[in-house]
């Protein structure tokens, strides 16, 4: 008996992206910013002023000349404008070195204030540890038309982050009070615009290191563990780990790239020589290497969890119901991530043996 | 506006995590399914009760908006003289809201499909069985969106181009007559070609799966045709009907005309 064939592959071949570009209005924004990206440098004169009038953001110095503001364990939303990751700056002698400007353009307003409050010198990097809108999204506050700021991330970033504009839009216009299209809103246009990432344009393939002024930077990308495009810097002059979100504390680790890659990537941060460590999420005063092991128990126990399920032949949707976020009384926002990290295990281990 | 307002209702109908079966009060008209139902069917009723409905399984909330299962499965068996000829998926809110079309003949045993798809909003998600006497059978569900606004990307695109063309293909072992499970597993980043390069302001190609053949001793059990609405490595568990054995064949092709091809040997019921 032959199937019935193709009836409807005209719908289907149809269904061409140019023709789905003027469909779903998510995507036409995303052409929109195609046209408006560079129009928008005018932003970093809207961040200078607003830098005057904007509240700093609170920081702590947790070494001489490294400030950072701890994000609260929350997800996004209009009362927390995206203040959810750990966000803050270096001061070298000649220039300032951002590292990660928050969740949205207001929190990197915020920062700038903090680093106005503190010293006069220039920023020259904005560098962002990894894709998350919580981690990159504030980088419009920092454009420079001269171009004098340069915006530093893993080789990987751009593509991730390409990846994901039309959903971090979204995101955004979540935590400024638009409707999100993530929960079935459609955003405002000036959200959305403003909304947009701004992307690296110095980019890191392994090591690099930047100067401050008296003062360097290491910068390293990573082999995919939390994300495929994750970057530590390392301030020498303090032996400052920044770990961006390869380190989580408190707030449930989320699996974003590669479970088995993360955890052969704590295998090498552990050696590293450390006086302070910066935590994408959690606290600041954490012992090293101490402070990766709740992190590492709980991605070895995904790892047994999942495979266990595999072994019994469980499908994933069996795997992901039967998965119980409430045992774990350690990690805050269990409930919101847990399954989603079940679920990236799955998908990645299901292709062992 | 009336539609936040249903969205709020929506919110205290499926409050639980579970993958439930579709419910009447998911069968919610939509502008993106009004369209769709109309391009497709052309005015033709459409059952939403009655025993050949489809059962459509799905998340109440999307755990990982890259990942979403969901298994579309008819409530009979096939016989010459009542089949599933094709089982439709729809996602209302998607990019591609026809996300996929699956066919199947007498010989397929039972029309069922599980996979897994992308879910980028709050959305219906919908299986329409189109039955050899031409009626159609409609189940809805209501799928939330995950939270903290995954994105449906992949997570190591690189990774997924290294491995791309490698496959599964697996029966289940014979435990039982009749119409036995088989797995098909493809390693490919299926990618939609939407995203925009930062840098270049180039799109990218689209590059996924657009067709798959399933055969059994030379005979077609499965065709399906296909967008990147499917995830990362598509993955698909159909049944087919092993008699007294012989072989299994899967055959793939992507938008690049890249063909895969993979088969095994199955056993009889009973022959092991
Ligand atoms: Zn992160």
């Amino acid at each position: 008996m032959p199937l019935s064939g193709s009836t409807y592959v005209g719908l289907l071949s149809a269904n061409l992206p140019s023709r789905w570009l003027s469909v779903r209005r998510s995507w036409r924004g995303l052409a929109a910013f195609a046209k408006a990206a560079f129009a928008l440098a005018g932003l970093a004169v809207f961040g200078a002023v607003h830098a005057q009038t904007t509240a700093p953001l609170p920081v702590a110095e947790v070494a001489p000349g490294v400030f950072v503001h701890q994000g609260r364990h929350e997800e996004n939303s209009v009362d927390n404008a995206g203040d959810i990751a750990n966000i803050g700056f270096v001061v070298g002698e000649r220039c300032v070195a951002v590292v990660d400007s928050g969740g949205t353009p207001a929190i990197g307003r915020a920062l700038l204030a903090a680093i106005r409050q503190r010293t006069a010198l220039p920023v020259c990097y904005v560098v962002n540890t990894h894709m998350h809108p919580d981690h990159v999204l504030g980088n419009a506050a920092f454009v420079d038309p001269a171009g004098s700021v340069r915006f530093v991330g893993s080789i990987r970033l751009p593509a991730a982050l390409s990846a994901r504009t039309a959903v971090y839009q979204s995101a955004i216009s979540l935590s400024t009070g638009e409707p999100c299209a993530c929960t079935g809103g459609e955003g405002s246009e000036a959200a959305a615009l403003e909304a947009r990432p701004v992307p690296p344009d110095l980019l890191v393939d392994g090591e690099m290191s930047l100067d401050l002024g008296g003062r360097a930077l290491h910068l390293r990308s990573w082999p995919t563990a939390h994300t495929d495009n994750d970057l530590t810097v390392f301030d020498e002059a303090t032996a400052t780990l920044w770990l961006g979100d390869l380190l989580f504390e408190e707030r449930i680790p989320v699996v974003d790239g590669s479970l088995r890659g993360w955890l052969a990537v704590l295998g090498e941060l552990r050696t590293l020589p450390a006086r302070h460590v910066v935590p994408g999420h959690g606290a600041l005063d954490l012992r090293w290497p101490d402070a990766l092991v709740p992190m590492e128990r709980y991605l070895n126990g995904l790892v047994v969890e999942v495979r266990t399920a595999l072994r019994a032949r469980k499908s994933l949707a069996e795997t992901v119901d039967a998965a119980d976020p409430a045992q774990l009384t350690g990690w805050k926002l269990a409930e919101e991530y847990h399954r989603r990290n079940v679920t990236a295990a799955y998908v990645e281990l299901e292709w062992e043996d | 506006m009336e539609r936040r307002q249903f969205l709020l209702g929506s919110a205290v109908l499926v409050p639980t995590w579970g993958f439930g079966l579709a419910r009447a009060d998911d069968d919610q008209p939509t502008p993106e399914w009004d369209q769709l139902r109309e391009q497709l069917f052309s005015g033709r009723p459409i059952a939403t009760d009655g025993p050949a409905l489809p059962i459509l399984e799905a998340p109440a909330r999307a755990a990982d908006a890259a990942t979403v299962p969901l298994a579309l499965r008819s409530p009979f068996d096939q016989s010459a003289s009542r089949y599933v000829k094709t089982l439709f998926l729809v996602i209302d809110r998607n990019p591609t809201p026809l996300a996929a079309i699956f066919h199947f003949t007498p010989e397929s045993g039972r029309a069922e499909v599980e996979t897994r798809v992308r879910v980028e909003q709050y959305t219906f998600v919908r299986a329409i069985a189109e039955l050899n006497d031409g009626s159609l059978h409609l189940a809805s569900s209501f799928v939330k969106a995950a939270g903290g606004c995954s994105a449906p990307a992949g997570k190591d695109p690189a990774a997924a181009a290294a491995n791309l063309g490698q496959l599964r293909l697996r029966a289940e072992a014979a435990l039982e007559e009749g119409p036995r499970r088989a797995r098909l597993m493809i390693r490919h980043p299926n990618t939609s070609g939407l995203a925009m390069d930062q840098l270049t302001r180039f799109y990218a190609k689209p590059h996924f799966v657009r067709e798959l053949n399933i055969l059994y001793r030379g005979q077609p059990v499965l065709k399906a045709e296909l967008t990147f609405a499917i995830s990362e490595n598509p993955d698909f568990s159909f049944r087919f009907l092993p008699g007294s054995g012989g072989e299994l064949e899967a055959r793939v092709v992507d938008t690049e005309n890249l063909s895969f091809t993979s088969r095994v040997q199955v056993g009889g019921t009973g022959g092991g």
